[in-house]
Parts: structure tokens; C-alpha cells; sequence
């Protein structure tokens, strides 16, 4: 029973860093139709940066709860610049192109990240310090669910509370909203739809940030490449949950990190992708606009 | 108040509109009537600032406008209910209406407009909480007036209000343009179908024939012109 527990926590832990990344894929999705196929390397990026900013305080002496505070902050403030700009100077000369023109601009611009850290930075695996202490009150249970397991659940749900309140409660959120659903109409009310375009890329690209401090500081280690991997994992969530709804992207990454998580534990690590792609496929065979995605109707 | 100075308008290679000249006066009630792919939305669309204009000059408070983008138009209080209503579906009546009021900041002022769209269509004020995609066609239709009113237009442009509505909401329908023209001295260019309807509450109105305007008259007038009557009243 501890095993399954230890299994059901890891996989919640995963679920809930490819929930901060497949939100990002899911909201940009909805609001123009395409597949940022960068947004994986704005998480490495992430990654790199709190790593920085992590290692350059540490020396100076700060208390690990400002070296988290700061870094991530700073990490999400960077990347979320990365986000506008790759939104400004590869997708939005391409807004009236047809569809396929910004998805291959998107992998070059994936292309272009990630060669770009490996020439700036190394190639090398870079030893991530462990941002999350042990805590003292879980030591009874520790050999289960680990404090990292507990910091990153707990953070993430914030994150996700935070998120839900931007979306239904403010002005920004409405307009984000009212954009996806009615390009045209959102003009027409005065809504300036560049504005809330980049407003949901600086938001996906933070929210990607956080996840890629929470996972490097999880995992111990960094390097150019982690941003691929885990970006098809979660664009894998986001049309999982239904590419497009933010409940569905959550609940999509959930799915698939326990997924994961049970198939590691009780088979074998050996074929963690297998099960989580051939959920994918299952999915696209039985529900194709996926778990909470609404099947696209066309109007004649 | 707005004026359309020989403009002309294309999508693309396709020439839509023809050196078109409409006069609006504050206060007024004007319609456009013509066929189907006259150019009716067109010219609306370019009053809007989303269809951009060839040639010509669009003047609005005796400045010229066709140069603006869409929202700063809004800002200036022209307001646009498209042809098919185009509500929000997945907002509430009362987040669709929200939006109308997007670019404004006065809570009194919008709170009062509320209470005004509320009291012109009770109905909406029962479904304020209601997905707007729910709505039937009429009620969605007072919905995309009264979000356009949120904006405290000092022009409304209407297209094809009355579009695929029973005979009795056309009727309500028409009756609440009416009233919003006395109410708030809102002026209003509508774009009709429904010639008929339409130039019962007009003070003018203009023909269109394939992006040109044939004809231009006091409703009365118009009511009353053979080739009008035989073309678009059906008598």
C-alpha cells in the first residue's frame, strides 16, 4: 500500500509540473489556433535562468526561501520576455498566413532555442542545487512522499488558483476569453487583440518558468535539451485533457503523470513513454478532441 | 456627424464598395437598404475600421477615421452590432455585457447602463447568469444591442438586426431602436434586408446596388418610390 502511495504522489507530482507547461500550450492554443512548439524550450530557459540566479545567491549567503522567492520570480520574468518576443517576431507577421506557415516557424524557433543555450551555456548536465529543503514535519512519512513532492503540489495549486482567478474574475481574463471565442466580436468591443495575445503568451511563458525551476530542483540536473522532452509530454497532456480547455489541460497532465508514474512502479521505467504515448493514441482513436475538449462545430 | 466621402473598399482583388458618399447628422436615423452582397456589411465593416478602405476619406466629428484601428474607433463611440449577432457563447449575458463596457472605466455610468439595457429587455437581466450561447436568437440579438449600448455609443451601427426573428420580435425589435434614438439622441445607421421595417423609423435612407448608391431620399419618399417598392417592399 505504501508503494502505491509513493507511486499515486509521484505521478500527481509530474502530473502537476506538465500542468504549468500544458497550460501554456492549451491557452495559446485557444486564442490562435496554434502550437507553440517553442514553449518547451521557455521552460528550459526557465530552468536555466533560476539555475543562475539560484547559484549566483547562494554564494552571496541569502536564505534559501529568498533564493526560491527571487529565482523564480526572475526566471518567470525572463522567460515570459522570451515569450513575448518569439510571439512578436515569429508568429505575428504570420497571423493572416496559412496554418502550417507559424507551426514550422514555431520548430525553427524551437530549433533556434535550443542550439542557442547549448552555444551560450554547455552541453553539458549542469548539477541543479536542491531548492526544497527536507522538511522536519514530514520526516514520519518521507520515505513516501518526499518535501520536494509536497512544495511542488502545494505550489502548483496556487499557481492554478492564481490562474483561475485571472481568467474568470478580471478584465484581462474576460478579454482572453472573449478573444478565443470571437475574434471578430472582440474587435468590435474595443478589445486591442494583439495586446491580449501577448498578454497569454507572457502568461504561459511564466507559468512555464515556475514549472522549470519546481522540476529542476525536483530532478537535480539541467540541460539544453530538457525543454523537447517535456514539452511533448505536455502538448501530449494539453490534447490529452482537450487542446484548447484549461480545465482539460490540468486534468489531462494528471491522467498522464500518474500514468506514468504506475507504469514505472509496477512494470517498468523502460516503458514510461510507451504508456504515455499509447494513451495518446488511445484517446485520439476513441475521443479525438479529448477529454473535456468540445468537438469542433462548423456553422454553414 | 459621419461622413463617407467617395470611399471605396475591397477584400483582397474584389472591389466591394464604389465611391460611395454617405451623410449622417447626429440625432438621425438612417438605413441602407439593398440585396444580399450589395455591400451593405461592407460598408458597415469599414466604418469599423476592419475592412480597410482603398480610396476616399471616412470622417467622423469632422476628423478623418479610416485610418484608425477598430478599438480606438470604439473609443470614440461608434459601436457595431454585426449581422448574426456574434454573443460571446461561452460568456455569461452579464460577462458579454461586461465586454461591451470594455474600454471604460466609469462604474456609475456603466452601472446606469445597465440598469437602462436591463429595463429596455427584462429578459436579460432573468438570464444574466446564463451562458450567452444559450440564448435564443431574439434574446441573443437584444443581447448584441444592449452589449453595443454598454459602450455608450454616440453612433450604432446596426446590421441586419431583424435576421432570421420571428415577425414579433422584428416588430419589438424595431420599436427599441426607435427608443434608443429618443432616449440618448444615439444616432443610428441601420442596415436592413427588411426595407420595409426599416424605413417606417427612419428619418433617411440610401439604396445600394452592387457597391453603388443608387438612391438617396427621406424614408417618406422612399416608401413611396415605384422602383423601390417593386424591388425591395414586394408590392
Amino acid at each position: 500500500m505504501d508503494y502505491f502511495i509513493e507511486l499515486f504522489f509521484g505521478g500527481l507530482t509530474r502530473g502537476s509540473i506538465y500542468a504549468l507547461i500544458a497550460l501554456g500550450y492549451t491557452m495559446v492554443y485557444g486564442i490562435i489556433g496554434l502550437i507553440n512548439f517553442a514553449h518547451g524550450e521557455i521552460y528550459m530557459i526557465g530552468a536555466f535562468t533560476s539555475f543562475i540566479v539560484a547559484t549566483v545567491l547562494s554564494i552571496y549567503g541569502f536564505p534559501l526561501l529568498a533564493i526560491v522567492v527571487i529565482a523564480g520570480l526572475a526566471a518567470a520574468v525572463w522567460s515570459s520576455a522570451y515569450g513575448y518576443t518569439i510571439e512578436k517576431l515569429a508568429y505575428r507577421p504570420l497571423r493572416k498566413a496559412p496554418r502550417l506557415a507559424p507551426l514550422i516557424s514555431a520548430i525553427g524557433m524551437s530549433i533556434f532555442l535550443q542550439n542557442y543555450v547549448l552555444l551560450a551555456q554547455t552541453s553539458d548536465f549542469l548539477p541543479f542545487p536542491a531548492l526544497i529543503p527536507d522538511f522536519e514535519f514530514m520526516e514520519p512519512v518521507a520515505h513516501i512522499v518526499g518535501s520536494s513532492d509536497l512544495a511542488i503540489l502545494v505550489l502548483t495549486t496556487l499557481v492554478m488558483i492564481g490562474l483561475t482567478f485571472l481568467i474568470k474574475f478580471t478584465k484581462i481574463g474576460k478579454a482572453m476569453r472573449a478573444t478565443a471565442q470571437d475574434k471578430t466580436m472582440a474587435v468590435l468591443v474595443g478589445i486591442n487583440v494583439d495586446r491580449v495575445i501577448s498578454a497569454t503568451f507572457v502568461i504561459g511563458s511564466a507559468l512555464a518558468a515556475i514549472g522549470g525551476m519546481l522540476i529542476a530542483s525536483h530532478i537535480g540536473q539541467i540541460n539544453f535539451y530538457i525543454g523537447f522532452i517535456a514539452g511533448i509530454k505536455a502538448f501530449t497532456a494539453a490534447v490529452l485533457g482537450g487542446i484548447g480547455s484549461i480545465p482539460g489541460a490540468v486534468l489531462g497532465s494528471l491522467v498522464l503523470g500518474l500514468t506514468e508514474s504506475f507504469a514505472t512502479g509496477y512494470i517498468s521505467s523502460d516503458y514510461e513513454d510507451v504508456f504515455a504515448f499509447s494513451l495518446l493514441v488511445l484517446i485520439l482513436i476513441f475521443k479525438p478532441s479529448g477529454l473535456l475538449g468540445k468537438a469542433e462545430t462548423k456553422k454553414v | 456627424m459621419l461622413e463617407l466621402r467617395n470611399v471605396s473598399a475591397a477584400y483582397g482583388n474584389i472591389q466591394v464598395l464604389h465611391n460611395i458618399d454617405i451623410e449622417i447628422n447626429s440625432g438621425e436615423i438612417i438605413t441602407l437598404i439593398g440585396a444580399n452582397g450589395a455591400g451593405k456589411s461592407t460598408t458597415l465593416m469599414a466604418i469599423s475600421g476592419i475592412v480597410p478602405v482603398r480610396s476616399g476619406k471616412i470622417l467622423f466629428e469632422g476628423k478623418s477615421i479610416h485610418t484608425l484601428s477598430p478599438d480606438k474607433l470604439v473609443a470614440q463611440g461608434i459601436c457595431q452590432v454585426p449581422e448574426g449577432r456574434h454573443i460571446f457563447p461561452a460568456l455569461t449575458v452579464q460577462e458579454n455585457l461586461d465586454m461591451g463596457a470594455f474600454l471604460r472605466n466609469d462604474s456609475e455610468g456603466i452601472k446606469e447602463d445597465l440598469d437602462y439595457v436591463f429595463s429596455l429587455f427584462p429578459i436579460l437581466a432573468e438570464r444574466r447568469s446564463q451562458d450567452g450561447g444559450t440564448l435564443s436568437g431574439g434574446e441573443q440579438q437584444m443581447l448584441a444591442m444592449s452589449r453595443a449600448l454598454m459602450a455608450r455609443p454616440k453612433l450604432l451601427l446596426l446590421d441586419e438586426p431583424s435576421m432570421g426573428l420571428a415577425p414579433l420580435i422584428i416588430k419589438q425589435i424595431f420599436e427599441i431602436v426607435k427608443k434608443i434614438n429618443k432616449d440618448h439622441n444615439t444616432t443610428i445607421f441601420l442596415v436592413e434586408q427588411n426595407a420595409n421595417q426599416a424605413l417606417h423609423i427612419a428619418d433617411r435612407g440610401y439604396v445600394i446596388e452592387n457597391g453603388v448608391i443608387t438612391i438617396s431620399d427621406n424614408a417618406e419618399n422612399l416608401l413611396h418610390n415605384q422602383d423601390i417598392q417593386k424591388a425591395y417592399l414586394g408590392i
